[in-house]
């Protein structure tokens, strides 16, 4: 059959199983917006194409499958960007599609010309400039295939019009992929395996590390296996939360610069790392000499990527191979063990040094309304974060217990991430709840989406804890740059010493006024000033079949406890206790 | 260390870029590379000289297998292989020195591939050490030009 580029694409999308994307349309990609409307698949139009890139990419991390998102030309498409770097940081799976100028104008500066393949070279797994319609379909399966398999990530194809228009005669869209050049490996060596086995079977204070990875194979259950077996305590990364229940017994939540000091102190006495789809990040590691003196040479490290292994630290036991098989194979060998002792130290430390924060008065701090939201959802819906103080009280104070139910950018750490991932989480999971804790500054970097939710019935929530500050920055010029507050203070009379008080007497001291600017999109906005009034607006706004934005009005000094400072190690570790 | 590395890669648009961008993006530093076809078309071989520690060589190692376009990577530093690197010089002669360099192309085992009353232009061909030495003793003479093509190399049996 003869078919257009469009038509192959829109035609390619639908076999590879894509049923909802997220996009904006423009000039160059008309043709194959034309095909879209006419197919099954639902299109989301966006108000920012930054909220298709992330809205895609909350689709495909609360599901595991492939977001799609799409973009024209020129300002489109370098508007996907971020999204895609945060997608490639983080290993989700995404495919965008670019709309690009003729081929006969490529590299003469023609009007909304942009070099997406060589913009997006280093942010994607791998990018597509399309030359010829012959070869379209073979590269729409390939795209999906490289961003779903091994260690996933973004894929760009880049199409320009001219081939969108083109007719592929006697057109049949490939069954089977066949790629001399790339093949993942999922199966770990069994000889590594038992060397594993052998090692966890010799320690006398394994420690089980979890990251994204874990959850991205899905490995879950056998993490919960291995833990079990063997008495291993489990630490997660910020992107590994849900992996591992957060309040079994063994669970020692998140390590790093914000992470519980339970799980730093573990860390520093572990005498085996087990790290499981985890990359040792200097957000985890600190000051790299001091990270795990007593692991020293005895680091297990199972990832599907080998370049993530003995990259930052060196490991005595690499496994290359997917997470979830190879953590199977290992129970299949690995002997039942107690360690007494360990876990006593463990259990003492958790109950000596839990996460905390002052809440014996009646100021509203934004971690009370964290745990109010775990209360009332009883841990029950997924939870979607900005990036600052907001993402590491949403990862302290709710616990997760199940996998693709806390979304969040870790690697590239993008500001505005959250609102629209949350309504990629949202569109895939209609009968979830689906909330979005955001920081006052985050949330209006993707604000636009509103009107995307609204119009779309996507019901998020969104509980902005505002502090009228860019809070992590200021909790940083707070510790480190002597209370000078520089471009972090977003009131409206930055040159007046504004308190929280008077926030809460008079909203127009910060802008914009969230409670009606909900109502200026037709969604529920609630304001909050007060500890009491926390529960029943967030049970109203969560009942509620509207779009809502609850507005805390939070303690704007409050800071996130407990820290080791960049570069340093757990012996510097600030404000354990608040 | 320096360490010579050849990868077969897909011949395709945009792998010598993403190969580039790889090791600008690492900071890793290449001190020379070649590429070209293969007897099989669709395939080009990749032959990057590049110097750092272990540690650095493995992630280059790992960072070039990752890539979705690299069939094979090798190291061939530590292996049995045969290396060899083509240097076009151009320098001045006069009537006096004409002779000598001549006389040293000979030794070099190397051909006179253009002659002009002003200058001449030599091909040497050999091991990188070779060819700097040979270029060393030219510097007397009047370097005028230079272009070498990085090594190229291949394991032996």
């Amino acid at each position: 059959m003869d078919k257009t580029g469009a038509e192959i694409l829109v035609e390619g999308l639908e076999k590879e199983g894509v049923d909802v994307m997220f996009g904006y349309p423009g000039g160059a990609i008309l043709d194959i917006c034309d095909c879209l409307c006419k197919s099954k698949i639902r299109f989301i139009l966006t108000r920012h194409e930054q909220g298709a890139a992330h809205a895609a990419d909350g689709f495909a991390r609360s599901t595991g499958r492939v977001g799609v998102c799409m973009a024209t030309s020129g300002p489109g498409a370098t508007n996907l960007v971020t999204g895609i770097a945060t997608a490639y940081m983080d290993s989700v799976p995404m495919v965008a599609i670019t709309g690009q100028v003729p081929t006969s104008m490529i590299g003469n500066d023609a009007f909304q010309e942009a070099d997406m393949v060589g913009i997006t070279r280093p942010i994607t797994k791998y990018n597509y400039l399309v030359k010829d319609v012959m070869d379209l379909p073979r590269i729409i399966k390939e795209a999906f295939f490289i961003a779903s398999t091994g260690r996933p990530g973004p894929v760009l194809i880049d199409i320009p019009k001219d081939i969108q228009r083109a007719v592929y005669k006697n057109y049949s869209y490939p069954e089977k992929i066949d790629m001399r050049s790339y093949k993942p490996v999922y199966e770990g060596h069994p000889n590594q395996i038992e060397k594993a086995a052998k090692a966890i079977e010799k320690s006398k204070k394994p420690l089980l590390y979890c990251g994204g990875g874990a959850i991205i194979s899905g490995a879950h259950e056998e993490i919960l296996k291995l833990a079990e077996k063997c008495d291993i305590p489990v630490t997660m990364t910020l992107l590994g939360l849900g992996c591992f229940p957060g309040n079994h017994p063994l669970a020692l939540n998140m390590l790093g610069m914000h992470g519980t000091q339970y799980a730093n102190f573990a860390t520093a006495e572990t005498d085996l790392i087990i790290a499981v789809g985890a990359r040792f990040d200097d957000r985890v590691t600190g000051k790299i000499d001091e990270f795990a003196p007593n692991a020293q040479g005895r680091v297990i490290h199972i990832d599907i990527d080998p370049s993530a292994i003995s990259k930052n630290i060196q490991v005595s036991v690499p496994i290359v191979g997917d997470c979830k098989k190879v953590l199977s194979d290992l129970l299949k060998v690995v002997k039942p063990l107690k360690h007494p002792e360990w876990v006593k130290q463990i259990r003492e430390w958790k109950e000596k040094f839990p996460l905390k924060y002052k809440n014996d008065d009646d100021l509203l701090r934004p971690q009370y309304i964290v745990e109010k939201i775990y209360e009332i959802t009883k841990g029950d819906a997924i939870i979607v974060t900005e990036v600052g103080q907001n993402q590491m009280w949403a990862a302290h104070y709710y616990q997760y217990s199940k996998p693709r139910t806390f979304l969040s950018s870790g690697g590239l750490g993008t500001m505005g991430y959250g609102f629209p991932a949350a309504i990629g989480a949202k569109v895939a999971h209609p009968d979830k709840l689906v909330i979005d804790v955001a920081g006052d500054g985050s949330i209006q970097m993707n604000i636009q989406e509103m009107a995307t939710a609204v119009i779309n019935n996507i019901d998020v929530k969104i509980v902005i804890l505002n502090n009228a500050f860019l809070g992590m920055v200021r909790q940083w010029q707070e510790l480190f740059y002597q209370r000078e507050y520089a471009f972090t203070d977003l009131v409206r009379y930055i040159d007046k010493d504004i308190t929280t008080e008077d926030i809460k007497k008079d909203p127009s001291l910060f802008l914009p006024n969230f409670v009606k600017l909900a109502e200026a999109y037709d969604a529920l906005g609630l304001r909050v000033t007060k500890k009491e009034e926390v529960t029943p607006a967030l049970e109203k706004a969560f009942s509620s079949p509207k779009v809502a934005i609850v507005e805390c009005i939070v303690e704007r000094e409050e800071n996130v406890f407990p820290m080791i400072p960049g570069g340093a190690s757990v012996k510097q570790m600030i404000g354990g206790m608040a | 260390m320096q360490h010579i590395i050849t990868a077969l890669v897909e011949n395709r648009f945009g792998v010598l870029a993403n190969i580039s961008s790889l090791f600008s993006a690492r900071g890793f530093n290449i001190d020379s590379l070649a590429v070209g076809e293969t007897h099989d078309p669709s395939i080009s071989r990749m032959t990057i000289v590049v110097t750092g520690d272990d540690r650095i060589i493995q992630q280059v190692m790992k960072q070039l297998n990752k890539m979705i376009d690299t069939i094979r990577v090798s190291d061939l530093t530590e292996e049995a292989h045969v290396e060899r690197e083509l240097m076009l010089i151009k320098m001045g002669h006069t009537p006096k020195t004409r002779a000598e360099i001549v006389q040293l192309v000979e030794i070099f085992k190397g051909r006179i591939i253009d002659f002009n009353p002003r200058d001449l232009s030599v091909e040497i061909v050999g091991s990188s050490d070779k060819i700097l030495a040979f270029m060393d003793i030219m510097r007397s003479f009047g370097i005028k030009e230079v272009a070498r093509t990085g090594r190229v190399a291949l394991p032996r049996g």
